[in-house]
């Protein structure tokens, strides 16, 4: 989540959800809070029982709409504009948080004066466009660079040769690397080259009236959250953000989060108590799935991925490149030599640079969109689908299902037989006559799987939070956990290669791979079932004694570190995962693992599970703090310095130096955390400071601004520029050379065609129902939430249906470039067409959760759905799209 | 003393985990799979298989922008229809006052079907009556029912009926004196002095709510049944040698089953409904 992490350091929320019954306004946007995420809801309940208010801003009344205090109407993909004018309000009537911005954030940073050689607001291009860089445009962000104290500016980080952009997810690029000297600042906030003036002039143009126009929003509505938002933020009261994937589905994702981010910097609400912004996760343990990564950039901890774009040929020079000389992740080298200690143990040496070399270098962008490109088009063989149901959930599904059929074999390893695994049978392609089964050569594997009450590990929630369960039952017949599959899997792997002597397999010999549980005294059947608590062990690091291996205690037990403090960069230590060190420790004797704390209170429960980094529940929670280290109100109390104990306490885990005073002076000069002062609270930030403008972390500028979706029907009236001008487009083309998305012509966005929106005129949104999880793999099998919602639908309003002589629950064929599906009807007064300036723009809305397996089936959204993506993390834009909608006759 | 429910409509969410947790419990089958095309509401009323039933109200007219949403249940009435005409004592009250049917004494005449002045009752795919038991198992083991277990907003609230009184009245003091005016109309539907259930001695499992009765399907005025045969006190005076059998056959593998490697999932019991 580089929005976040660009802004703060951490690419995590900010907050917990218990801290949300202490807000005075919840503000949802970019989620349906209530719908999905059920059980957390219910702290923004108890906020409003006690006087908080609601607001959602949503191209849809859902069920969070219900219980809101304000709902908003809003087009789908006009957020930055909905965001950047609550910004310009802020400025403009001198709403912010003055203490807080002068001190916390970098809004008295002077930048490049050549940043303001160059309006964006002439083109809705950023200094540094490079229009005519290969293969597809870039920016150079030289000009972005902060000025320093000695005159000069500064060196952004070590760009990546080429694009597309790969590391943005490391925190080596989030943090920032401020090369060349202190930062020069303006306290005054007055030059204009600093941060605040810049920001100021940015979002001048954000105005009521614009979001009356671009978003649909009345102009009095939006006022109205405006003031509220406003009223309740500052010393005495806080305000907080959620959001989810209708803010990270988009071309300009991240740029969405960047600019909440911003908002809640001016206003001063991050790190308080009722504020700060929650990244709502939509699977159970996604957020442990970026930690511990299923990510193909990056390593464990947001380490940074070895890369050709980059001179990482050895370690010292990956060091060189990746290590930000000041701030917390200085200690990056700590982290990556326990990495690589724990990965590969007595073969991990100072003289073989750990191993480093046996890491692979990435030469591209391979996340999942690219990846099934290069399977439609014949360049991947195999592939494993753990947890995951392209055939439903890809987008432009059936493009997805056709690449699945290049395949020469798949392994899907599922509850069910999810539609995935019978694509070969019974896909649309397939009841079409487009493929035939015969023809499809791909050899299908299927693995049952266990279901989570079948296997013991964790779950990392929405706020970090590891929590363990116990295997309650085994699995039935051949279902396995994916630990299993996987375990075993490497195991035979090793054995393969044992006698190899070629260099290349080296990795796969010297890989550790010790996970087996204690067959001993089980009360299961399954005897080859690997520990997860070993794994967690792993995850937590250990000391490593005098044969390359875990040092162990007299008692014979592991001797673990005590958290990521305790992690060095000269082989002494292995540690998995360095954020997550400290979960599994010996305290006194007694091996504790962490996650299985049960021990909640009324507020901050840091007694139940563990949140990384430290346990800590609200990060950057020094800001609740006053510069001098009293809270900024006794209402909203957190985190203080203990003059006293001459350390910081409070309520929560402080996110900061334990016994560093809030009258510490920075020291530049000596790097690390010597540069930043007691009154820096984004520990992780080069420079301490929250980041309004973003020098780095983001490719696509260092402040957001309003490009339309990809496909929409309204020019963008921001700026000329229409769309995000380095917005990532997926061309696949089949083997006859026919374009998947007639209209994705070129990689170039100022080159790719334009859809043509009088065949499409309906903006459409996709999205989740609380009754299904995703692509029902997990639901519609079940018939007691099959029944729930039954039927796949587009929702429509009364006006729209009228329009098209539509009645309720009749089938409809809804169109989009990639593709036709049929479905029923569904009219809600719900769903408003929009008045936007003179235009009337209809929206509707479809959920995405059917298929053609299961107990209930019916068609797929996705397969609607466009192959373009957010230039940052490469997510694709599946929250604003255009379709068009006929009856079917 | 009185078990029940405090149903809070404004704190509901309309997540259906309350209608799932007690399908799930009380191993009742799904009804059929088709798109009611009202609201998000697809299992449609309370019935001899659906024991809870969350309702969806969309208000949009007038200037008005509002989505109720209700998790209806039986009422276990002070005064019960269904238990009056039940002509086998198949319906007691139990110990905990509230109203059980007890399915191998049911001969599924559908008496207290249509006596039942909410339409709480239908016979279930066995042909017997049925409806919430208020977790009859689960009471006698100390444990509170499924739906109020499963809710995560407390809008389902079990305990003494005297105590969930006092607390709704609070709670309906505290929404009228609130700033939002949509709460300005809240009330309790099913409470003693409320004006609509005095007939019938009011509800053990009530409602707090902010329309009219029948925008959420219940009557004006409920009325107690014409035939009352059996006096409500009789049926209590058969239910200890019934309950151990009773409590038994609610255990019977009435529910959804799967087949977890084929993919040909199956429902053992599962009907169509007319929509």
């Amino acid at each position: 989540m580089p929005g976040l992490g660009t802004s703060y350091g951490r690419g995590g929320a900010t907050t917990f959800l218990m801290d949300l019954q202490r807000t005075d306004c919840m503000v949802v946007m970019g989620s349906n809070f209530a719908e999905n995420h059920p059980v957390g809801f219910r702290f923004v309940m108890k906020a409003q029982q006690q006087g908080a208010k609601l607001i959602h801003i949503d191209p849809r009344f859902t069920r969070t709409s219900a219980l809101a205090d304000l709902y908003a109407p809003i087009r789908a993909g006009s957020d930055i504009v909905f965001l950047g004018a609550l910004i310009n309000y802020v400025i403009q009537n001198e709403r912010y948080f003055k203490d807080y911005v002068v001190n916390y954030t970098n809004a008295a940073t002077l930048i490049n004066p050549a940043y303001g050689s160059h309006n964006v607001d002439d083109d809705g291009f950023f200094t540094g466009f490079q229009p005519d860089a290969k293969p597809t445009p870039r920016y150079d962000t030289q000009s972005w660079q902060y000025q320093t104290e000695q005159g000069g500016v500064q060196q952004g980080n070590q760009p990546a040769q080429g694009t597309p952009e790969t590391t943005t997810s490391s925190f080596s690029a989030r943090v920032g690397q401020l090369l060349g000297g202190a930062p020069r600042t303006d306290p005054t906030l007055q030059d204009p080259n600093c941060v605040f003036q810049i920001l100021k002039r940015h979002y001048s143009r954000y105005t009521p009236e614009l979001v009356e126009e671009v978003c649909g929003t009345p102009r009095e509505t939006f006022l109205e959250i405006a003031r509220t938002l406003a009223d309740n933020s500052g010393p005495e009261r806080t305000a907080a953000f959620a959001y989810a994937v209708a803010w990270t589905q988009h071309t300009t994702g991240v740029q969405m989060i960047r600019t909440a981010s911003i908002l809640q910097l001016l206003l001063g609400n991050i790190g308080r108590p009722g504020g700060g912004i929650l990244a709502l996760r939509g699977h159970a343990t996604i957020q442990g799935s970026t930690d511990v990564p299923t990510l193909y950039n990056i390593l464990p901890g947001y380490l940074p991925i070895p890369t050709v774009q980059k001179n990482h040929e050895t370690l010292g020079d990956y060091f060189a490149a990746e290590t930000p000389p000041t701030g917390f992740f200085s200690n990056m080298p700590k982290y990556m030599v326990s990495l690589l200690k724990s990965w590969y143990g007595p073969a991990a040496t100072r003289e073989n640079d750990y191993a480093f070399d046996y890491l692979p270098r990435i030469n591209g962008d391979h996340s999942h969109l690219p990846m099934f490109v290069d399977m439609y088009e014949g360049r991947i063989k195999g592939f494993m689908a753990m947890g995951q149901n392209p055939a439903v959930g890809g987008q432009n599904a059936g493009m997805q299902r056709e690449a699945l059929a290049r395949l020469d074999w798949l392994v899907v390893k599922d509850l069910f037989l999810t539609e995935t695994a019978t694509f070969w049978k019974n896909a649309p392609e397939v009841q079409s006559g487009k493929l035939k089964t015969a023809d499809i050569k791909t050899e299908v594997f299927f693995f049952p799987a266990a279901a989570v009450p079948e296997i013991d590990g964790s779950y990392t929630n929405t706020f970090r939070l590891v929590q363990w369960h116990d295997k309650a039952a085994d699995p039935p017949e051949d279902a396995r956990s994916d630990m299993h599959f996987t375990y075993h899997l490497g195991d035979r792997l090793k054995k393969l290669y044992a006698n190899s002597t070629d260099p290349k397999d080296r990795a796969l010999r010297d890989m550790t791979w010790d996970y087996l549980g204690d067959p001993e005294g089980h009360e299961f059947t399954i005897p080859d079932e690997p520990s997860a608590e070993k794994v967690m062990e792993e995850i937590n690091g250990w000391k490593v004694g005098p044969d390359g291996k875990a040092a162990l205690r007299p008692d014979g037990k592991i001797d673990l570190v005590n958290g990521f403090g305790d992690l060095r960069d000269d082989g002494s230590t292995a540690c998995g995962v360095w954020i997550y060190s400290g979960i599994f420790t010996v305290r006194e004797g007694q091996y504790v693992n962490a996650a299985r704390n049960r021990k909640a209170d009324e507020y901050a429960s840091l007694g139940w599970g563990y949140a990384w980094p430290a346990n800590r529940r609200a990060l950057y929670n020094r800001a609740s703090a006053k510069p001098d280290g009293t809270p900024w109100s006794e209402r909203k109390k957190l985190v203080w310095w203990d003059a006293g104990a001459q350390r910081w306490t409070g309520y929560d885990v402080p996110d900061f130096i334990a016994n560093k005073p809030p009258t510490a002076r920075a020291d530049w000069a000596k790097g690390g955390m010597d540069a930043h002062a007691g009154t820096d609270p984004f520990i992780m930030k080069a420079d301490g400071k929250g980041w309004l403008f973003a020098p780095s972390g983001t490719v696509d500028g260092p402040l957001p601004a309003h490009y339309e979706p990809y496909e929409s029907p309204m020019q963008n009236r921001v700026y000329k520029q229409h769309v995000n001008p380095i917005t990532k487009i997926y061309t696949p083309k089949n083997a006859a050379g026919e374009l998947a998305n007639p209209y994705a012509t070129d990689a170039n966005p100022l080159k790719a065609a334009v859809v043509d929106t009088q065949k499409f005129p309906y903006v459409v949104t996709t999205y989740r129902l609380t009754e299904h999880h995703l692509s029902g793999a997990m639901s519609r099998w079940l018939p007691w939430l099959a029944e729930l919602q039954p039927e796949m639908f587009i929702e429509m309003s009364p006006q729209l249906a009228k329009e098209l002589n539509i009645a309720n629950t009749e089938m409809v064929i809804v169109e989009s470039p990639r593709g036709r599906i049929e479905c029923k009807a569904l009219v809600t007064p719900r769903l408003q067409p929009l008045r936007m300036g003179a235009t009337i723009q209809h929206q509707v809305g479809m959920p995405i959760h059917w298929g053609y397996e299961g107990e209930v089936t019916g068609a797929s959204a996705n397969d609607l759905a466009a192959l373009v993506a957010d230039p940052n993390v490469s997510i694709h834009e599946g929250k604003a799209f255009v379709v068009n909608i006929r009856k079917k006759s | 003393m009185a078990k029940g429910f405090f149903t809070d409509s404004t704190l509901c969410i309309g997540c259906k985990a309350c209608e799932v947790a007690c399908k799930q419990w009380n191993r009742l089958p799904a009804d059929g799979y088709a798109l009611s095309g009202n609201s998000y509401d697809n299992t449609g009323w309370l019935s001899g298989t659906t024991w809870r039933h969350v309702q969806f109200v969309e208000q949009f007219d007038a200037g008005q922008a509002r989505w109720l949403m209700n998790s209806d249940v039986c009422k276990h009435c002070v005064q019960a229809a269904c238990l009056e005409v039940c002509p086998t004592g198949a319906i007691i009250r139990t110990e905990f006052d509230t109203v059980y049917i007890q399915p191998d004494v049911c001969n599924g005449c559908r008496d207290c079907i249509a006596a039942c002045p909410f339409g709480v009752i239908e016979t279930n795919p066995d042909g017997i009556a049925q409806k919430c038991t208020l977790c009859y198992d689960r009471l006698q083991n100390g444990l509170e029912p499924a739906c109020a277990k499963s809710c995560p907003t407390e809008s389902i609230q079990f305990g003494e009926v005297d105590e969930l009184v006092a607390r709704a009245q609070a709670r309906v003091q505290t929404l009228r004196a609130s700033a939002n005016p949509a709460y300005k109309s809240a009330y309790l539907y099913g409470v003693p002095g409320d004006g609509y259930t005095e007939e019938i001695g009011g509800l053990n499992a009530f409602h707090l709510l902010l329309d009219t009765p029948d925008k959420y399907g219940l009557p004006e005025r409920p009325k107690l049944g014409s035939r009352a045969t059996v006096p409500s006190q009789l049926g209590g005076v058969l239910t200890g040698a019934l309950l151990a059998l009773g409590a038994a056959i609610s255990f019977r593998n009435r529910g959804a089953r799967h087949d977890r490697d084929g993919g040909a999932a199956t429902t053992t019991t599962t009907t169509t409904r007319e929509v």
